[in-house]
């Protein structure tokens, strides 16, 4: 579990989380949604530790890790996987080799048996045979999954995915949100993704949390935010024709 | 007040450098590629430059110094000091400056805008360690590729002179080996070693705390270039007025 305590994030006297609270738990796919500037990124970089918060707390399953060795601080973070928005995949070495070196970082396995590992996790993103291309040479879904690969290669216990189907066709959006639900039931980890799609929302939001402009709006799942009338999270979810029509019907219906 | 900032930040870097060291075996690699990447790359080019340049000098020499006045072995004499002091350590430099520096700060750059460094961050690594340690390295062989110049130099003015009819081989060669101070090649050397260390970690500096987009990796890429040679520029000054003054 995941939980976070009244934090507070502003870059050079701009705020841009106000005393967000909010708990993530084990098992569940949590969203974080808003429009892009909300915030999203910077919470989950508060929450990776490549960003210092103002004030707050952050508790890995009860641990601060503020307070925490750096030898322990190593150990929490062999066990969280990301994928960052972009894919973040290195350029200079091949979809085998990106794969494979959190596992040399964290662990002190021989060559076979980290290929073997590789292989594995690829064959679980359905990239099998792939091993030697560069990530240039790889279409934006399969960057994705490379990067899903690379995030859970170390069997992590947190997964962290900003925007993992930005820029991605809706239907090769759907396979990797469908994915990552997948590998969250498997493992029992602790996801949070940030998206800003509504398909995202539809298909994987066990919890949602609402982002606007820094502050936490609304919080609820796939299953009530149709009901809800708060306005902020209507007019994001709303924006298209498409959902304006699904909220007609749906109060038809009921 | 950003500059002094600037200044506390790099030797920040400096010392983060050192601060959790990355697994040899990784590290070895980078090392390797680093080293291809900034040293053997730049072989072809440097070498080039370095045979052309040392003719040039030659014939300016040979043609400032016409007249009985002047016996004819001053002119490869004269070439030979202004490629140890100044050229091979100096001006090779300065192209390293923008050969190799805009290709660190690039690359490292571009690795900050797509987060790779996060990236690197998260899986336990030191990043600053990761990527600057390995080009620190690599630089160190920087004094073999100025002395690949040194040698091209002489030889390119060598040829030069001949070609030209300016003077004969053995007069050239005589005047190489004229009141040759061995204290010079030390200071080259020193010169080039600590070059080699700015070229290295200057441009580092430049990616790795940039911020923003593509457009703001080719922006940080001149700046480096341009702060790399103004610390070659004044560390030559200072250098050859502690070494030679
Ligand atoms: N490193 C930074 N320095 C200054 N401001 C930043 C930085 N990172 C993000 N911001 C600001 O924080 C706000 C939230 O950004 P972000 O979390 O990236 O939004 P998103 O929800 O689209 O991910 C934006 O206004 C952005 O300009
Ligand atoms: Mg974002």
């Amino acid at each position: 579990m995941i939980e976070i305590k009244n934090l507070q994030k502003s870059f050079d006297g701009i705020k841009v989380l106000s005393a967000i609270s909010a708990t993530f738990e084990r098992g569940k796919t949590s969203l974080v949604i808003g429009e892009s500037g909300s915030g999203k990124t910077v919470l989950l970089k508060c929450l990776l530790g490549l960003h210092n918060y103002d004030l707050g707390e952050i508790k890995f399953d009860g641990i601060n890790y503020k307070n925490i060795s750096d030898k322990e601080k190593m150990g929490l973070k062999s066990k969280i996987g990301t994928v960052f928005q972009g894919s973040a995949l290195f350029d200079s070495m091949n979809i085998e080799e990106n794969v494979m070196l959190p596992l040399k970082m964290f662990n002190n396995y021989s060559n076979d048996e980290m290929l073997d590992r590789v292989n594995q996790v690829l064959k679980r993103v359905n990239l099998e045979n792939t091993n030697k291309k560069m990530p240039s040479e790889a279409s934006g879904g399969m960057q994705k999954r490379v990067a899903i690969a690379r995030a859970i290669v170390n069997n992590p216990k947190f997964l962290f995915c900003d925007e993992p189907n930005s820029g991605l066709d809706p239907n090769t959006a759907i396979i990797i949100d469908n994915l990552i639900k997948e590998i969250t039931d498997e493992y029992k980890i602790v996801t949070i993704i940030n998206s800003h799609d509504m398909n995202s929302v539809m298909e994987i939001g066990e919890k949602i949390i609402f982002l606007k402009e820094g502050n936490k709006e609304w919080e609820g799942s796939k299953h009530t935010i149709f009901k809800t009338d708060n306005e902020s999270v209507t007019n994001f979810v709303y924006s298209s024709n498409l959902y304006k029509k699904v909220r007609e019907m749906y109060i038809k219906n009921s | 007040m950003i500059f002094f900032h600037n200044i506390g930040l790099y030797f920040t870097m400096l010392k983060k450098m050192f601060d959790k060291p990355t697994k040899w075996s990784v590290m070895r690699q980078l090392i390797i590629k680093d080293t291809e990447d900034t040293v053997v790359n730049s072989l072809g080019i440097i070498s080039f430059v370095s045979f052309f340049i040392g003719g040039v000098i030659t014939i300016q020499m040979a043609l400032n110094m016409t007249g009985s006045l002047y016996p004819k072995y001053l002119i490869g004499f004269a070439t030979r000091e202004i490629i140890i002091l100044e050229f091979a350590p100096t001006i090779i430099s300065i192209i390293m400056a923008g050969k190799v520096g805009s290709f660190i700060t690039s690359s490292i750059g571009s690795m900050r805008v797509t987060e790779q460094i996060d990236a690197l961050e998260v899986m336990g690594v030191n990043s600053i360690n990761y990527l600057v340690f390995p080009k620190v390295i690599a630089m160190l062989l920087y004094p073999f590729l100025i002395s690949v110049a040194m040698f091209l130099g002489m030889l390119g003015g060598m040829a030069a002179c001949i070609y030209g009819g300016y003077s004969t081989v053995d007069n050239f060669i005589t005047g190489i080996q004229t009141e040759f101070i061995p204290f010079h090649m030390t200071y080259a050397f020193i010169k080039t070693f600590v070059f080699g260390l700015i070229i290295a970690t200057v441009p580092s500096f430049h990616g790795y705390y940039m911020k923003g987009g593509a457009l703001e990796v080719g922006k940080a890429s001149t700046t480096s270039f341009i702060w790399t040679c103004v610390c070659i520029i004044i560390l030559n000054y200072i250098l050859t007025q502690i070494l030679l003054g």
